[in-house]
């Protein structure tokens, strides 16, 4: 009872509807009743009026109507509301009561069945004496009626039912029985709701009316009262929103009234407590009508704040101290309620924030549990019993008005009217209390409360309300659940680093653990308890390690503090029964995840060790605990499970496995490398410590990696911050502050260090194509025998992929190897070298494209050697880079001459031309031209096969060759326009490089040239140079190249520096194919560059080709050397 | 005056935590600790919109029934937390404001410390003392 008695009344939580009542069907036997009585029951949806039905027989027997006060004068009311008022205006009293009956208009026997109609409603009457309540009349039909007005008898006969059954028109109904049963029905239910809200008007009306006759001293019970029924029948009869700002209105009206005659009488009487759960209860009703209708209207802010108001003016209303609990829960209850009726409108829309959700409201409903858990628990008295007659017993009636004690109802003065009642009823309800699951009550509630932060990002809330659930299932003994909860929330305080909070809920874990006698648990949390993020005091830190030693020894640890003496005594059994259980003795923790109270780093001594080295590995131990620690075994666990042997310390001697308290105790391993581990790694795998005996418990320690827990990364970063704390560590004395000692998980096996040295001798730079020699000298500085050196040589891996394309390497100088040579030559054998010998070898690059590549040069041999007393063949290898750029030797250019020397841009067919090459030398070394030569292709050559005019030639830096052929182009039977010329080829070398180098070919494409054809062609045969008055014959020879006949009309215009014989002007004709010859002797008149006469040449037949383009064959220019005199003509005129 | 003041580092972990009842200082943990999740969710709010033309003072955090928590970020996502009576009605804001503002500058003394770990939980005695004026003085 007691849980249930803060519960809301469910008429206060359902939404109230008008009640209407159906008599007269007989929805068990009769079809057509069961048909219309399911169309008013089914399918009730939110767009139908707000109407609860009842089939009721026709003489049932409503509430009876008390006789109505006339006056109020004398009387004095006994409480605020009756408990059965809601259930009766909602159930029991209908607004409007319907009588069906089966009547046709044309019914042969009418008037029998108007009186037996008319009878049953004087029935109906009969039973609501005194009541406002409505009566209509339902005739079932069989047939359709007629459109109103038309069917005379129909309107005849209704109006005299109405009269026989004294109903006004609008109280009668037909419901004709055919296929729109639905429609009728949903018709006649809104002409009924209209019928309910006239009655519920009438009965506010009615209320009302009565607080004319109230008075203000004796009746603020009836304010409230009335207030809160006019409220109510509002609701019933309207779905409109000004009834929101009716009920705020009431509530004002009730806290104002109401509050502050209590507090005044409070304060003026001193003890006024009779009444304050009544008032509480009723506040708690309109305050929880006020939310639901804010959020139902949408305005939350409004919900919120009234409902603040609402705690805020009850908070300190405890009433009796003795009953101090009953206040707790009620706050609880107001709480719980409001988030539900949150929740509520979340899921039907609303939004909620992080600051404001249910969550908080669930939270507080819980505290307030926890508040009346304590209440509840000072109240234990022992040897109390439950008193008799029970003072809570009501004769299974109920209580008659909401919030009153059953041992003084309706009561209303302030003392209590018997002391002793009181306090037997009191007792009662203590001794109640003690039943109420108040855990069960406050886990659902934190329960709550976890869901709703989960949903608005509130992951610490989260947190802390998960606790505040571990607690509670402590407190109600559930452990596994309690150790279960708390496990989860530890974890997230711990990477959060709120150690305060973390050893309050290891402490509470702690408890769990041994009274569950939890062995592994409890190991685990005494372990983090003693550790350094614990906040406990030394002592219990102490207190701790003992137990943990008791558990260690096979033992039964001492109990926790605050622990309850009967739960104590059921733990030691627990744990006896533990202890004499064989096996299960040993336990592996794995303690990363934990902050334990021992500290473990490992590190090897350096990132990586040469393979004829011994490896060294350190461990370092440091205990937190108060008291020190006995260890019997120390692990190793590495990558390579067989070196795990070289790492283990077990105990022999007692001594030197202690650690001592805040000490730093260093243990080192060294073991010897295999070689098949050279250029593998090696990682600690884990590191185990063993606590305990194996007479006793053994626990296993067991750090992942290379130890460190859960709180060392982040002091291993506050220590490499902190410069002054390295200082002080340097002067404090030899032992490494912990905290700056960083563990070194793995390290890497190398190859021993090479004592042979490689040298390279080379020019660089390479020259595009040639075979570039490098020159490589090995020299052993060992004391033994190198054996098997090898060499890999060629391009370094891992460049460009065109470059292995693009190199070639080869160990043959004599030849120009070809594109199949690779790129790496792998393992070349060199065989042994004895101590201080050398070996050199000639390694040949070539290079097709420019560009800096880089080579290397790798090195290896074998030798044995000793480590440790240990035979072993090490590996070495040396490697040499080195980084070559590729240069183009020389550039080739290539022009066409005439053989005037001039440019040419195109070249006349069968007329011979000059081509001219230039080499260019760009290398830095000088360079050796054996040979050139030509092949030409379309071209022949005007001279006889030519010798080359470069052979043997060297180049320096930036100076060039060049190179003349003479060429004609003979006539072409394609009239292809552009022809290809040929290649041109170079034979060289670099010229310091030895003589038995080989000769690299480079070939040039020549460029293509364009052709054309000549009508005709001119050329003139003269000598190279005149003298002056003396006789220059010239003769032209005019040669057609057309198939036609030419008419060619010559002259040779006057010069200044030449007298001529010969024919001045002419006009000739040429046959195909011939040629004329004209003659002329020139005569030169002065010395020096002279200009010719001009030969003007015109064909009237072919006017394409004019003289200017046939001038260009012939000379223009001639030098004339002065007329020569006698010797000693010269000297006289000398002297 | 304050209840309870804390300073929590950037990565969430406390560095200084005084309460004036300190026979419930674990609740005042819990309630400082549970704070940060506002704190958190407003420094992102914030991020997003105006980057770091922040305003410090993040103002009141959540009301519980018994105590109002008030919130102040730092640049350097230092935070600090005021924890003050719900009955303490006297406080206004700016009161509020100008506590933080103290802190902060109190603070901002303890972090010149040449010897002073950043990072560390703080143990200067004038920053107590700056808290302590700051405090409840219980009789």
């Amino acid at each position: 009872m007691a849980g249930s008695q803060w519960e809301l009344p469910p008429e206060l939580c359902c939404r109230p509807m008008a009640f209407v009542a159906l008599t007269g069907l007989d929805v068990v036997y009769n079809a057509v009743h069961r048909a219309i009585w399911d169309a008013f029951c089914a399918n009730r949806r939110a767009d139908r009026v707000p109407i609860s039905f009842k089939v009721l027989p026709g003489d049932h027997e409503y509430p009876k109507c008390r006789t109505k006060r006339t006056s109020y004068e004398w009387y004095i009311p006994k409480g605020i509301l009756k408990t059965s008022w809601m259930n009766k205006h909602l159930n029991l009293v209908p607004a409007l009561v319907v009588l069906f009956y089966e009547l046709d208009w044309d019914d042969p026997q009418w008037k029998e069945k108007q009186s037996e109609c008319a009878t049953k409603v004087e029935i109906v009457r009969t039973s609501l004496q005194g009541r406002n309540t409505k009566v209509a009349v339902v005739l079932i039909q069989k047939k359709t009626p007629l459109p109103p007005g038309e069917d005379l008898v129909a309107s005849e006969r209704a109006s005299a039912l109405c009269n026989a059954c004294d109903l006004s028109g609008k109280s009668l109904f037909v419901l004709p029985h055919t296929d729109h049963l639905v429609g009728y029905i949903i018709r006649l239910e809104n002409a009924f709701y209209e019928h309910a809200q006239t009655y519920y008007y009438t009965e506010i009306r009615r209320v009302k009316s009565h607080k004319e006759f109230l008075n203000k001293t004796t009746h603020q019970l009836l304010f409230v009262r009335h207030q809160f029924k006019i409220a109510f029948f509002i609701w019933i009869s309207s779905t409109n929103a000004w009834l929101l700002s009716y009920f705020v209105f009431v509530f004002v009206f009730f806290l104002f009234r109401y509050y502050k005659t209590a507090y005044s009488l409070v304060h003026e009487l001193r003890a006024h407590e009779t009444n304050m759960l009544e008032i509480k209860t009723m506040a708690g009703f309109i305050n929880y009508k006020i939310c639901r209708l804010c959020f139902q209207h949408n305005t939350p802010l409004d919900a919120i704040a009234q409902f603040r108001k609402h705690i805020d003016l009850c908070k300190k209303k405890i009433g009796s101290a003795e009953l101090a609990f009953e206040h707790a829960a009620w706050m609880s209850k107001q709480f719980q309620s409001f988030g539900e009726l949150f929740d509520e409108a979340i899921k039907l829309g609303l939004t909620a924030i992080q600051t404001q959700n249910p969550g908080f409201y669930y939270q507080q409903a819980a505290c307030y549990s926890q508040d009346r858990k304590q209440l509840a628990q000072q109240l234990w008295q022992a040897g109390v019993s439950y008193p008799s007659p029970d003072p809570l017993d009501t004769q299974s009636t109920g209580l008659d008005f909401y919030g009153q004690r059953p041992w003084r109802q309706g009561h209303q003065s302030i003392d209590p009217p018997d002391a002793e009642k009181e306090k037997t009823g009191i007792l009662a309800l203590q001794i109640k209390e003690k039943d109420v699951p108040h855990s069960e009550l406050i886990i659902a509630l934190l329960s709550n409360a976890v869901a709703q932060f989960k949903k608005y990002k509130c992951p610490r809330m989260k947190s802390h309300l998960m606790v505040q659930m571990g607690e509670e299932y402590y407190h109600a003994k559930d452990y596994t659940k309690a150790v279960k909860l708390l496990d989860y929330v530890m974890c997230d305080y711990r990477t959060e680093r709120w150690w305060a909070l973390l050893s309050a809920i290891l402490s509470t874990a702690l408890r769990c653990a041994y009274l569950m006698a939890s062995v592994k648990d409890y190991i685990i949390y005494c372990m983090e308890l003693q550790g350094r993020a614990s906040t406990l005091k030394e002592e219990q830190k102490s207190r701790i390690e003992k137990n943990l030693m008791k558990v260690l020894l096979n033992e039964i640890p001492d109990p926790e503090p605050e622990c309850d003496p009967s739960s104590v005594a059921a733990a030691r059994l627990l744990w006896s029964d533990r202890m004499a259980l064989v096996g299960s003795n040993e336990f592996t923790i794995e303690v990363q995840d934990y902050i334990p109270f021992i500290q473990c780093k490992a590190k090897f001594q350096s990132p990586s060790f040469h393979v004829d080295q011994p490896i060294q590995l350190q461990v370092l131990l440091k205990a937190d605990c108060p008291h020190p620690v006995p260890f019997s075994k120390l692990a190793i666990s590495l990558s390579n499970q067989e070196y795990n042997q070289w790492c283990v310390l077990e105990s022999t001697g007692q001594d030197s496995m202690i650690l001592s308290p805040g000490k730093t105790k260093c243990y080192n391993f060294n073991f010897v490398a295999k070689t098949e581990d050279v250029g593998k790694k090696i990682e600690v795998r884990g590191v185990f410590l063993m606590l305990g005996s194996d007479r006793g418990r053994c626990v296993f320690l067991s750090w992942r990696g290379a130890g460190g827990d859960a709180a060392s990364t982040h002091e291993a970063l506050q220590a490499s911050r902190s410069s002054w704390r390295w200082v002080r560590g340097l002067e404090a004395n030899q032992e490494p502050h912990w905290d700056s000692v960083s563990m070194q998980h793995s390290t890497m096996i190398i190859s021993r260090v090479p004592k042979i040295s490689v040298e390279l001798n080379h020019q660089p730079p390479a020259l595009c194509n040639e075979m570039y020699c490098l020159r490589l000298t090995v020299q052993s500085q060992e004391e033994g025998v190198a054996k098997d050196v090898r060499l890999t040589a060629g391009l370094k891996p891992g460049q460009d992929a065109n470059l292995s394309q693009t190199t070639h390497v080869t160990l043959d100088g004599s030849v120009v190897c070809d594109d199949t040579a690779a790129a790496l030559l792998p393992d070349i054998p060199l065989g042994d070298l004895k101590p201080g010998e050398k070996l050199e070898k000639c390694v040949y690059v070539k290079c097709v494209s420019t560009g800096l590549r880089v080579l290397l040069f790798h090195v290896a041999y074998s030798i044995s050697t000793t480590v440790e007393g240990q035979h072993i063949i090490c590996k070495c290898h040396k490697d040499e880079t080195v980084a070559i750029e590729t240069v183009v030797p020389f550039e080739v250019s290539v022009k066409f001459v005439s053989t005037k020397f001039e440019p040419l841009d195109r070249v006349a067919v069968d007329i011979p031309f000059l081509l001219m090459t230039d080499i260019l030398s760009s290398s830095p070394w000088p360079l050796l031209l054996a040979s050139s030569s030509l092949q030409l292709l379309t071209m022949t050559s005007n001279t006889k096969q030519p010798q080359s005019q470069l052979e043997q030639t060297v180049l320096q830096t930036g100076e060039s060759a060049s190179e003349c052929f003479c060429l004609r182009c003979p006539p072409l039977t394609n009239s292809n326009n552009t022809v290809p010329t040929g290649q041109y080829l170079v034979s060289w070398r670099r010229q310091l490089s030895c003589s038995d180098a080989p000769l690299i070919h480079t070939t040039v494409t020549l460029p293509h040239v364009i052709l054309e054809s000549v009508p005709l062609y001119i050329y003139a045969d003269l000598p190279s140079f005149g003298r002056v008055r003396e006789s220059l014959p010239v003769r032209y020879h005019i040669e057609n190249r057309t198939a036609l006949v030419q008419e060619v009309e010559m002259a040779v215009e006057p010069s200044d520096a030449f007298m001529f014989s010969g024919l001045k002007q002419v006009r000739v004709r040429i046959l195909p194919g011939s040629e004329q010859q004209m003659l002329y002797n020139y005569y030169p008149l002065m010395a020096g560059y002279q200009t010719l006469p001009q030969l003007s040449i015109n064909l009237p037949r072919c006017s394409t080709t004019n003289a200017h383009s046939l001038r260009r064959f012939l000379p223009q220019r001639i030098f004339v050397k002065p007329q020569g005199r006698q010797l000693d003509d010269a000297s006289i005129a000398a002297a | 005056m304050a209840v309870c003041i804390a300073v929590i580092a950037k990565e969430n972990y406390p560095l200084y935590i005084r309460s004036v009842p300190t026979q419930n200082e674990l609740k005042f943990h819990y309630t400082v600790h549970t704070s940060l999740d506002v704190v958190e969710e407003k420094i992102s709010a914030v991020g997003k919109a105006l980057g770091d033309q922040r305003e410090l003072y993040l103002g009141l955090l959540y009301p519980t029934e018994d105590y109002k928590v008030y919130g102040y970020v730092t640049n350097s996502k230092v935070k600090f937390v005021i924890v003050v009576d719900s009955s303490n009605t006297s406080l206004r804001d700016n009161e509020i404001r100008s506590m933080f503002r103290k802190l902060h500058n109190s603070f901002t003394d303890v972090m010149c410390n040449p010897f002073h770990n950043p990072g560390d939980p703080i143990q200067s005695k004038a920053f107590d003392g700056i808290v302590s004026g700051m405090m409840v003085q219980t009789g």
